[in-house]
């Protein structure tokens, strides 16, 4: 049997070429390939965009607002994470309204769920609680709906607590994308969405779960977390996705 | 025509409580009661949250004793995980309950009841404050408040925090104890020691000048109920629940805390949000019983440290039974002061400290858990059921105060009828009324739980003043 040559995964890039624009973020001139976001680009030039739903390693998804940028010339506000760079863009990260929105956004967060910092299991490594902070919110401005919510324990060593659920998706996207169990799935609109297991049962009795934690370690809040970890106990580990993809580039090869 | 004299708020204590005496159409005290203003409703809304997060939702209770909280439901969720804790682990928890028991009853003494006893029950309302106290007793002050400082402290060394730290967790504690945070521990204890030594001197002479709050503050018989060890001695961190009757028998000795629904029982009264646990096999109301610093003295047959129990002899030989006034509380108080200080001690020259296996790890394995300790106001139960998920279904809690409720009221009724005279409250006889309740040194922010119990109260009145129409809800 003869050898075959491998079949090329991706485009030649020297008959193909990826153009590479330049533009401006917050007045610096930068440059990125035509098939990278502002967030992208902002990042690799040191410029800082918040986010919430979007996380290294994984597809993006538009969800949360926080990057929220201006792009001179339009009255719409862009999400960095899935607008892609144009040429001569001139876009701004950081401004009163920008920060405003930022701000309401993170308020209705909190006031959509319950968010108990103080007796979370993630308190202290919560990437919500930390966006709080670092965007200087000091209170919420809107009445607290506080919906009653359940705690889904029924899995052995997991647990989900709809109370701390942003609505992120990154479990969804992990479980598909990465895992490919696609377990996770989301039931119900606008504020009547939640996380589903399978077709919504409970997670315990879940026949497609591998058990293999990716979720858990993904999700920003304490809403999937560690069973038996207690209060600020819970610290989640997503490191583990950008070396994942990498090496399966590295075997795809 | 009886008049009603209402006390609110009561000043001075931890939380909001008001006083109702009611006088006769002569203007004798026909009746009175304390009342708890507020409500909090943890039994209920801890209802579906995941056991281990239990000692962190029930350390919100309270911001002076979260740790005797997150220790009894520490005790509860070990029962729901059917684990034994490790020796280090035992011993750690039984420190830092000793430092939260220092921290508050210094609070208790020095910041909330001295300023009475220093400043005089007839002194000046507004000066009779740990600040007034700083003008005339400076080194009383401070040493109270650096006494305090130091069970925060040691805390802080033992568990990262000084108000609802994180570390108490179901099967143990968070963390090994380091040499530093255990060097720093025995460093502050000699002042400590020090410093209540130097008080016990001044307050035990000056208990002549009080002969007759003595006399009156909730002197009466009840029984006595407290933690003892396996050999009957005071016990605050684990043991066995101890009931006295009021002439100093043991009615019932070495009962498993598990087993307390056997013993007390739960009543609720209309006008106060706190509920009144009674002693079950005489029933209630007459099932009075106390608990606290005189109550666990009363009830135990000695401390085994050696300055705290030559104290304990001292103050059990104040009367030929248990010591039955609320005033002795104090004395008690400072007693048990000694005591964490020398057990501390003890602890602290254990090489067994450092260890660092301190927490067993388990998945729920019972569907109930019931952990009882000694909180600085007295025994604290914490009863917990979870489904087979370990999510909490039931939770029944009975705070320290809500075991004196009965106690407390019965104090209350006895100074206004000893001290109101032909309907006239002076202002030394509020003081009176508001001292007998701190005597108990209520906390009432822990201890109003119930949810559902309280009844609503509405009352149409005719233009008269007849009351037409009553109903309760």
């Amino acid at each position: 049997m003869t050898p075959t040559a491998p079949i090329a995964q991706k485009p030649r890039t020297d008959v193909n070429p990826v153009r590479i624009y330049t533009l401006r973020i917050d007045g610096r001139d930068v440059s990125g390939r035509e098939d990278e976001t502002i967030l992208t680009v902002a990042r690799q030039n040191g410029i800082f965009i918040p986010t919430l739903c979007h996380l290294d390693g994984l597809a993006e998804r538009g969800a949360c607002r926080l990057c929220i940028v201006e792009i001179q010339g339009s009255p719409k506000l862009f999400a960095a994470c899935v607008t892609l760079v144009k040429q001569d863009m001139d876009v701004i990260t950081d401004s009163a309204r920008i920060r405003d929105y930022r701000r309401k956004i993170l308020e209705l967060i909190f006031s959509e769920r319950n968010h108990v910092c103080a007796v979370c299991v993630v308190n202290g490594n919560c990437e919500l609680q930390d966006l709080a902070v670092k965007l200087g919110m000091t209170h919420v401005r809107y009445d607290y709906l506080n919906p009653p919510q359940s705690v889904d324990a029924s899995h052995p060593r997991f647990s989900l607590d709809h109370n701390r659920c942003v609505l992120c998706l990154r479990c969804i996207r992990v479980c598909k994308d990465i895992e490919g169990a696609s377990t996770w799935d989301i039931s119900g609109r606008g504020i009547h969405a939640r996380i589903i297991s399978d077709l919504n049962q409970p997670w315990g009795e879940s026949e497609t779960c591998t058990g293999c934690g990716k979720c858990v370690q993904v999700c920003p809040t304490g809403a999937l977390s560690e069973k038996g970890k207690s209060v600020a106990e819970m610290t989640k580990r997503p490191q583990f996705l950008p070396y994942l993809q990498m090496m399966r580039k590295e075997a795809e090869i | 025509m009886g008049s009603q004299i209402v006390i609110d708020p009561v000043h001075r204590i931890e939380g909001h409580g008001k006083i109702t005496i009611q006088l006769d159409a002569s203007g004798h005290v026909e009746d009175a009661a304390f009342h708890v203003t507020q409500f909090r409703g943890f039994e209920k809304f801890c209802e579906g949250r995941p056991y281990y997060e239990m000692p962190s939702l029930v350390e919100r209770i309270c911001g002076i004793c979260p740790i005797s909280h997150a220790l009894a439901s520490a005790k509860a969720c070990d029962a729901i995980l059917g684990v034994t804790v490790p020796a280090a682990g035992q011993k750690l928890r039984t420190l830092l309950n000793l430092a939260s028991i220092m921290q508050s009853h210094a609070l208790s003494f020095f910041h909330l009841s001295s300023p009475d006893l220093l400043l005089g029950f007839d002194g000046p309302p507004e000066k009779r404050n740990i600040l007034g106290l700083l003008e005339t007793h400076p080194q009383l002050a401070t040493d109270g408040i650096r006494l305090r400082q130091i069970g925060q402290s040691i805390i802080e060394w033992l568990a990262g925090k000084k108000i609802h730290p994180t570390w108490v967790v179901p099967g143990g504690v968070g963390e090994p104890l380091s040499t530093e945070n255990l060097e720093n521990i025995r460093a502050v204890l000699p002042e400590a020691r020090d410093i209540v030594l130097r008080t016990i001197g001044w307050f035990k002479p000056s208990m002549e000048d009080y002969r007759e709050e003595i006399r009156t503050f909730a002197n009466f018989p009840s029984m006595f109920l407290g933690l003892v060890d396996p050999r009957g001695n005071l016990a605050h961190f684990d043991g066995n629940l101890r009931f006295m009757d009021y002439q100093g028998n043991i009615v019932a000795d070495q009962v498993p805390p598990a087993r307390y629904a056997d013993y007390i029982g739960e009543a609720v009264e209309n006008d106060s949000y706190l509920k009144s646990p009674y002693y079950l096999p005489i029933g209630y109301p007459e099932g009075i019983y106390r608990v606290g610093p005189a109550a666990r003295l009363n009830v135990c047959g000695g401390c085994r440290t050696l300055l705290a129990d030559e104290e304990w002899a001292e103050f059990k030989s104040l009367e030929k039974g248990p010591v039955l006034s609320a005033f002795y509380n104090h004395y008690a108080r400072l007693i048990e002061i000694l005591y964490t200080i020398e057990k501390a001690e003890q602890l602290t020259a254990d090489p067994d400290i450092l260890s660092p296996k301190v927490r067993s790890h388990a998945q729920p394995n019972f569907f109930e858990g019931i952990g009882v300790v000694e909180a600085p106001r007295g025994t604290l139960f914490h009863h917990y059921q979870v489904d087979e998920n370990g999510l909490i279904t039931g939770v029944n809690l009975i705070v320290a105060t809500g075991n004196n409720n009965l106690a407390m009221n019965h104090g209350v009724l006895q100074v206004a009828r000893h001290f109101i005279k032909n309907g006239e409250v002076s202002e030394p006889v509020l003081t009176r009324l508001e001292a007998v309740i701190r005597a108990f040194d209520p906390c009432l922010s822990c201890a109003t739980h119930a949810l559902g119990m309280m009844t609503l109260h509405v009352r149409l009145l005719g233009p008269d003043g007849r009351v037409m129409d009553e109903k309760w809800r």
